[in-house]
């Protein structure tokens, strides 16, 4: 047992500041079960959004000094002893209050992303596809939808006024599980630029360094996607070859 | 008084985890407008830690599979004690449940031919368990979440918009968590009241049935696989609302959970670990399941260390290995080592798969478990074993229902399915087969609640502002409590007792003990106080899900002393023996007259119905069935044909 | 460069003054890619412009910053390709005629991109930390825009990777004739080999292989190149780097040999 020093943003959408906390802290524990002993002994209100509490719900996201993480899955250890802890809520999104932020954003943008279309005549018990074929869109359906990646891209979160028209790499990279998709029968790419954004992203790749599930979402999802684009949009034999085949 | 915020819909459902959604879906291509309610975020409902896989006998992997293979590995997990209709009609439709998940975009893992693969799992006789690696929870959880979406952009295309969607006919309502379901004065539902949880404001949802879909109870235990949302809400409500509760003393727990770091103990460790091929081990480095498989399951599990891993690979000639029991016998036989001395370094047993497998292979099949214990542990499971121990994950008691409809019984126009929904299970429940449970029943609820509505023609039922100031006065009273208890010590000790009294193996003074407990937490509890506003206030929300989980602890203490026989999720020290007159009996639970606490009677089960008998040998059902209720049985029925076929 | 209204003043958002909170070294990483950049392109001008020393017309070395030689400016020896043009005026190094399109996919690489966006644009400089800028439009504009064509100069580089490949066969060529082996043979041969690794690892290499399929299991062959490629691929930012240095080392070696500071090591013949 030993004693942390933590400082975390209190406050809500008019106005809020960082507190200090002198906190209890255990061998073994994680930043969420420190919060968790100040909401029990020294702040029952402090607000904080959790579920699982092993990394696979993905709604404990927050930045720990200063890095959007999970609370989750930091654990003590990481930090030098005696090292002040600092808890902010994400900066991308609204605050609502303490540590919880609004992140209806990416609802929003996944209302945009038009659902898997099934292909026509196939019923179901009658889906065949190989595991080398659904391999890609299963490493990003292992998304845990914790808007890390949404929160650290600095396309909105440095400009606010961007985010009418980028969804931000989560919903990019639902774009390419779904063109990936071996039966899906709608072509993606070209909405993903227009209508998405994907244009906006200039892989700088925080998405990929903060994802809690390790997926590859720069290298494996939107420079895959973009190579796509480029195929119907922007490589002139793509764009002849296209024409020609369509006749 | 503040504002309120009202809504009106034709069908409810609380809880948006695997069953709520797959009844959402099913009540708005009835074509009604439904309401979900969620009380986290939208797709972070508990069932995204469900592991393993999705239980359906669509026999990819071993043709021999079929519904009848299925139903009769249920009802042998459950001891008898199961809904035998609920288990045929799950048994039946999952596998149509599942395919019509990849019509909604699920990528479930292949086959060399392309189907749906399936794993091995406890209890289940052959492979069985459609899966996504070890994150088949999420899945299923995210595939229904996009269903919605889909659902809500053809509104949209139907509205005429030009993209988009239109949540008209079928909105989430996320972080927002009822208290009380309303009634009609002749106690017909007629709506919910609650919060929403950002800003404390009241909401009063208008609506002539409710489906709860609140899944499992177990944030009364202390050392638990379930979040912070499992507080048995639906199960409060319904009780509140005049409807009984099933079986309540039957709770599993899985036999691995995490047991170290203290921060992490409970967390799940997936069976799939040991349908991969992993094994217990004691501190000795024996596999003592081979000491610990009982008499009613001797004939199908292997005797030998070599059969049992010779059945990985062919498990037409071998008998599986008793590692893959069903959970309450591994958990049972987990607790007996530790006591005996024979435990790991922080009391649990070791879990082995390093020595198993190949290391690729460890991380291509259990990625997940492989990151879980690396981050939160720094335990490299391809290089050493697991320690595990057994941990409260899941309740086969629950609100008492209608096998074909998903109504609960007692109120009209209340639906249940998922955990919140008892009997399909008995008492035990076998792994892979929650998720399955949620899919068909989901289904079934949602039909059920619309055939329901639909019946009524329009004449919804009206909501009286008398209950609904009532329920305001009963939020509020924690925030306006100037000092009293602190919510969360109660629960903390709330947690403690029933992890202490009512947990893994109960004893009558024990369970005794913990209902004295109770009733002081219960009167405590009436004086808890929160302090801070009413935006996001996390003490608050606790007291207010308080009063659910000391309900749920009181029936499942009650109904653990009445029950004086061992079977399933439920182990009486005093009572060591199953017992052929209790498997006969369900036992209800029901709020008192004044409304402060709980009854339980006992009820006599219908009779398993002739042609499900027959799926079993005469041998084996008299080990769970007093020899009256086998009299009536035909001699020939008893061997059908495809138990020879399975035999050879 | 205007300066942005703090993001995390934007309306609605914690109030969090500070740019970022990290405390760890977040600039140190795009100051070393700055650096290294810096001094590889300031070399390279150099180099490029002052036009000598890429050759040892002995053991046939010739540099990469100056292959393939097409006009009558370079040695005759050097000419393997023929002599396309005529003398070059001294201001105007011939490297313009190639150097461009390797230059063209490196600034259009998907890694390179990464590393001077950040390192250079400050856009961002380093996750969770806000840059300096006040708007931002990506890559959906002219002049950004272009880096969508990185699959023509991959194109581009694949050629030149053969070039480059020739110019290691002729860097076997022994002092008295036939065969021989220097230190210069090695270089230039490791350098062609990570050059390659380096061409074939690229994004749209991995995209034109089997990326761009929806079906792998209709194309077996190209699903193996795919997943070769993949892993490469996966090393793409390590080759990156590499082959800056092993463009800098063999041209650099070439250089002091031809300029006689000392002898090649000479291995056989």
């Amino acid at each position: 047992m030993a004693q942390g020093h933590f400082r975390v943003w209190r406050g809500n959408a008019e106005g809020g500041d960082l507190v200090d906390y002198d906190v209890e802290v255990n061998e073994g524990e994680v930043v969420l079960d420190v919060i968790h002993r100040l909401q029990a002994t020294q702040a029952g209100d402090l607000a904080v959004r959790w579920n699982c509490k092993a990394g696979k719900c993905g709604s404990c996201s927050a930045e720990i000094n200063g890095r959007p993480r999970l609370m989750c899955m930091t654990r003590m250890s990481v930090f030098a002893p005696g090292e002040t802890v600092t808890v902010t809520p994400m900066r991308t999104f609204p605050v609502m209050k303490d540590l919880v932020t609004d992140v209806s954003y990416n609802y929003a943008k996944a209302q945009e992303v038009p659902a898997f279309a099934p292909p026509p005549g196939l019923a179901p018990g009658e889906y065949r596809m190989a595991q080398e074929d659904v391999a890609r869109s299963q490493e990003f359906r292992k998304c845990i939808e914790c808007f890390l990646c949404q929160n650290v891209c600095h396309v909105i979160r440095d400009h606010e006024e961007n985010k009418q028209a980028y969804s931000g790499p989560r919903f990019l990279m639902r774009i390419a599980e779904l063109d990936m998709h071996p039966l899906d029968s709608l072509d993606r790419k070209r909405s993903a630029q227009d209508d998405h954004g994907l244009g906006y992203c200039n892989i700088t790749k925080c998405c990929t360094e903060v994802c809690p599930e390790g997926i590859k979402i720069t290298d494996n999802g939107l420079i895959p996607l973009k190579e796509r684009v480029v195929d119907r949009k922007f490589d002139p034999l793509g764009v002849l070859k296209q024409k020609l085949t369509r006749r | 008084m503040d504002q309120l915020e009202k809504h009106s819909y034709d069908v409810l459902i609380i809880g948006a985890g695997g069953s709520g959604l797959r009844a959402a879906i099913a009540a708005h291509e009835a074509g009604l407008r439904v309401a979900i309610i969620c009380k986290s975020l939208f797709g972070k409902a508990h069932t995204v830690m469900a592991e393993g896989g999705v239980a359906a006998a669509m026999g990819n992997r071993n043709p021999h599979d079929n519904w009848r293979v299925h139903f009769r590995d249920t009802m042998r997990g459950g001891k008898f004690l199961n809904n035998w209709r609920m288990a045929e009609l799950h048994a039946k439709e999952s596998p149509d449940r599942v395919w019509e998940l990849e019509t909604y975009g699920a990528l479930f893992d292949r086959t060399k031919d392309g189907k749906i693969s399936q794993r091995n799992f406890g209890g289940h006789e052959y492979p069985r368990l459609a899966h996504v690696g070890d994150r088949t929870g999420l899945e299923l959880i995210r595939t229904m979440q996009q269903k919605i979406v889909s659902l809500q952009q053809d509104d949209a295309r139907r509205a005429g918009m030009p993209s988009g969607a239109h949540d008209g006919r079928l909105k989430v309502f996320a972080e927002l968590t009822v208290t009380e379901l309303l009634l009609t004065p002749s106690g017909a539902v007629s709506g919910a009241f609650g919060y929403w949880r950002e800003t404390g404001r009241f909401v009063v949802f208008k609506a002539p049935a409710v489906i709860i879909a609140t899944g499992g109870i177990g944030k009364s235990f202390k050392v638990t696989s379930n979040s912070w949302e499992c507080t048995g809400d639906g199960m409060g409500l319904a009780l509140r609302a005049g409807s009984t509760l099933l079986n309540m003393e039957f709770v599993q727990f899985h036999p691995t959970g995490m047991v170290w770091p203290p921060s992490v103990k409970g967390i799940l460790v997936t069976e799939g670990v040991r349908g991969d091929g992993g094994v217990l081990r004691n501190s000795e480095g024996k596999r003592f399941m081979f000491d610990y498989v009982p008499d009613v399951f001797r004939a199908q599990y292997a005797e030998t260390e070599d059969e049992a891993d010779r059945w990985y690979d062919d498990p037409d000639h071998n008998k599986r290995t008793p590692d893959l029991l069903p959970r309450d016998e591994v958990a049972r036989a987990i607790n007996a080592e530790v006591k005996a001395g024979r435990g790991s370094p922080h009391g649990g047993v070791f879990l082995d798969i390093a020595s198993r497998l190949p290391k690729d292979e460890i991380l291509r099949r259990l990625p997940s478990m492989t990151h879980q214990f690396k981050e939160l542990a720094d335990v490299d499971i391809t290089a050493e074993p697991m320690e595990v121990g057994p941990t409260c994950h899941y309740v086969m008691g629950g609100i008492e229902v209608d096998a074909d409809t998903a109504a609960a019984a007692r109120v009209p126009g209340l639906f249940s399915c998922g955990e919140a929904a008892g009997g399909m299970h008995g008492s035990n429940r076998l792994g892979g087969n929650s998720l399955s449970d949620l899919l068909v029943f989901g289904r079934r609820a949602g039909e059920g609640a619309a055939a329901y509505v639909k019946a009524l023609q329009g004449s919804y039922p009206v909501v009286p502002q008398v209950q609904v100031n009532e329920c305001m006065q009963t939020a509020l009273a924690p925030l306006e409590r100037a000092d009293g208890e602190s919510p969360y010590v109660v629960h903390q000790e709330l947690q403690q007792v029933m992890n202490d009294l009512v947990g893994i193996i109960r004893r009558a003074d024990e369970i005794q003990h913990a209902l004295d407990v109770l009733e002081k937490l219960n009167e405590r509890s009436r004086h808890l106080a929160a302090s801070g506003p009413r935006d996001f206030n996390p003490g608050w929300h606790l007291a207010l899900d308080l009063r659910n989980m000391l309900l749920i602890a009181e029936c499942i203490a009650r109904a653990a002393l009445l029950r004086e026989e061992s079977r399933g999720g439920h182990t009486r020290d005093d009572y060591p023996a199953m017992s052929e007159e209790w498997r006969k009996v369900n036992l209800i639970c029901s709020l008192s007259a004044d409304g402060r606490s709980v009854e339980v009677v006992k009820q006599e089960m219908p009779p398993m119905r002739g042609d499900l008998m027959a799926l079993f040998s005469v041998e084996e059902l008299k080990k769970y069935f007093t020899p009256e209720e086998l009299q009536h049985l035909p001699a020939e029925d008893r061997t059908d044909v495809e138990r020879k076929v399975e035999v050879s | 460069m205007t300066r942005a209204a703090s993001p995390s003043l934007t309306a609605g958002r914690a109030t969090i003054p500070a740019r970022t909170l990290r405390t760890d070294r977040w600039w140190q990483a795009p100051l070393i890619t700055a650096v290294l950049l810096t001094l590889w392109v300031a070399y390279a001008t150099v180099r490029v412009f002052t036009q000598r020393a890429y050759f040892v017309e002995r053991y046939h070395y010739l540099s990469p910053f100056t292959s393939p030689c097409v006009t009558a400016s370079c040695p005759s020896a050097a000419r393997d390709l023929g002599t396309w043009l005529p003398h070059f005026p001294p201001f105007l190094p011939f490297g313009v005629l190639f150097l461009p399109f390797l230059l063209g996919f490196r600034v259009t690489c998907y890694y390179y991109r990464r590393a001077y966006y950040r390192a250079f644009w400050q856009s961002p400089p380093a996750c969770a930390v806000a840059e300096p800028h006040g708007k931002y439009s990506g890559e959906t504009r002219f002049p950004l825009i272009i880096q969508n064509l990185h699959r023509y100069f991959f194109g581009a580089a694949v050629l030149l990777s053969l070039v480059n490949t020739w110019d290691a066969i002729r860097a076997f060529q022994g002092k008295t004739g036939g065969i021989g082996l220097g230190l210069g043979t090695l270089i230039m041969v490791a350098n062609v080999v990570l050059l390659w690794a380096y061409t074939v690892s690229c994004h749209s290499c991995r995209h034109i292989v089997g990326g761009r399929l929806r079906s792998f299991s209709r194309h077996p062959i190209r699903y193996r190149a795919w997943t070769f490629v993949s892993k490469l691929n996966a090393k793409h930012m390590q080759l990156a780097w590499t082959t800056l240095a092993t463009l800098l080392i063999t041209d650099g070696y070439i250089a002091l040999v031809s300029a006689g500071v000392f002898g090649d090591l000479r291995i056989y013949n």
